[in-house]
């Protein structure tokens, strides 16, 4: 197994920034935009980038949920091993608000085409946008493009690309792992 | 990644400690999913289930359709009274029948013990038992023991009475063999004529004084008094019954601690126990009707995701 650093901690840091900035631009005061983190993994990248927004660029305070999408699924007793959920934390009704789901990694899009689904459980959103630190291109089974982008990666079926975030693995950093 | 140690739910006994956690975890994901503005999720929508009761039910039945619409399964749902059973047919033609109809897996009451793990061996589709006569009653076990772990935090070193009808309760002894599993200590209360003899063999132990039995413990599970299995009179009069092992306020009242009140419904009120104290503080008895949804939700799940 090889694995190969495509962003340090510093990258990370200074692609969070632009990826905050981009974010004001679109929303301003974020007065009906809420953001939610996809589980397992986005909701790192997400609570980063709200503690980022409202202190380091002084956005009011923003409401942020986290989606687990585990019963969304279209892969249900078509893979090996058995699903594990995790949980759900929207507090809010999404009608008419602008959402922007957070992942670090978009591979296929399928599992954002099950967080499309899931989301309408809490209501009728009037836009969803999609943020993702990693986008692997030409990997997508569906129709599915971020609005907001980290960094392009391409990385073959064989290939993961593995984010960390200090919170959970001691360092922030994306790797790609080849086996 | 974790999955269920058996592909039917027959009853508490042949499950382990670790399903009975996965299912409490898995419970407690749909807990909010049923609390959601849209309750319903896709992951079933492949599945088709047919409910078979050969027994009367009302709770059971409405609670398993319940969690099987809300995963989006199809659901076929069977009373025998308005069958060809009537008309002799046996269980097993009876089931295959429903099956040759592409049904994946079957929830079932029935009178006779042992008749799901008798449909276990011999139909191919995954059983849930729904309760078989005497025997078990695996569902209402779970979500007994996970509503007390809902309001107490944890089962394990809690001290449970089971009060009333033990000898044709399904619930008792489904809820013996949960509780132990987790650690609990158990107690069962009643009339002598409705106690199993020899039930000490499955450790528990018997108290006749409701009094005692509830100063004693954390939880008590209040049976319903089962008179359409009684064919002899097990004690002299309901009133006598009621007077010796009713749970009312004033006995509540006098205990020197708070304790949880349970009963799996329905509830004979006035005979096992009292309006006032099923409806007081203390009693959880409609949230054991709600965590059944999702106790019934997370078994179906666990186990249709075992279908091949």
């Amino acid at each position: 197994m090889t694995q190969k650093v495509l962003l340090n901690s510093k990258e990370v840091n200074i692609i969070l920034h632009r990826l905050a900035c981009q974010l004001i631009e679109k929303h301003l005061d974020f007065k009906d935009t809420i953001l939610v983190g996809i589980q397992p993994r986005g909701t790192f990248l997400a609570e980063r980038l709200k503690e980022m927004l409202e202190n380091e660029y002084q956005t009011p305070e923003i409401q942020l949920g986290y989606l687990d999408i585990t019963f969304f699924r279209d892969d249900f007793r078509r893979t090996d091993k058995p699903l594990e959920a995790n949980k759900t934390k929207i507090n809010f009704i999404v009608e008419n608000k602008k959402v922007i789901f957070i992942d670090d990694v978009l591979f296929t899009g399928r599992s954002i085409r099950a967080a499309l689904t899931a989301i309408q459980s809490f209501g009728r959103p009037s836009e969803i946008e999609l943020l993702v630190l990693i986008d692997r291109r030409f990997s997508r089974n569906l129709p599915i493009q971020p609005d907001y982008r980290g960094r392009q990666v391409d990385a073959i079926n064989g290939e993961k690309v593995k984010v960390n975030w200090k919170e959970n693995d001691d360092e922030d950093g994306v790797y790609l792992i080849t086996n | 990644m974790k999955e269920l140690s058996v592909n039917h739910l027959l009853g508490i006994k042949y499950i382990n400690k670790n399903d009975i956690d996965l299912i409490f975890e898995t419970a407690d994901h749909f807990k909010e999913v049923i609390n959601r503005p849209i309750k319903k999720v896709p992951s079933l929508r492949d599945i088709t289930i047919a409910n078979i009761f050969f027994e009367n039910s009302t709770r059971t039945k409405l609670s398993f359709e319940l969690a099987q619409k809300r995963l989006s399964a199809d659901v076929i749902s069977f009373s025998a009274a308005q069958s060809s059973v009537k008309k002799g047919e046996t269980l097993i033609d009876t089931v295959n029948n429903i099956l040759s109809m592409k049904v994946d897996m079957v929830v079932m009451r029935h009178s006779n013990p042992g008749a799901a793990y008798f449909l276990s061996k011999n139909v191919k589709a995954s059983i849930v038992n729904a309760g078989d006569g005497a025997h078990e009653h695996p569902t209402q076990a779970l979500l007994d023991s996970y509503s007390i772990r809902e309001k107490l935090g944890d089962v394990g070193g809690k001290k449970v009475v089971i009060v009333g009808d033990i000898l044709h309760s399904r619930v008792a002894l489904s809820n013996i063999y949960a509780l132990q599993m987790q650690g609990a200590e158990v107690k069962v209360c009643g009339p002598k004529t409705l106690i199993p003899r020899h039930i000490e063999s499955l450790g528990v132990t018997v108290e006749p004084n409701l009094r005692k039995a509830l100063e004693w413990c954390d939880v008590a599970n209040m049976l319903r008094v089962q008179n359409e299995r009684m064919d002899v009179n097990f004690f002299p009069s309901t009133r006598e019954y009621a007077q010796q092992y009713g749970l009312d306020k004033t006995l509540l009242d006098s205990l020197n601690k708070e304790i949880v009140i349970m009963h799996p419904g329905p509830i004979n009120r006035g005979v096992e126990i009292t309006s006032d104290v099923a409806d007081s503080q203390q009693s959880v008895i409609l949230n054991q009707v709600e965590n059944g949804v999702a106790i019934r939700m997370a078994v179906i799940y666990l186990l249709a995701s075992k279908i091949q």
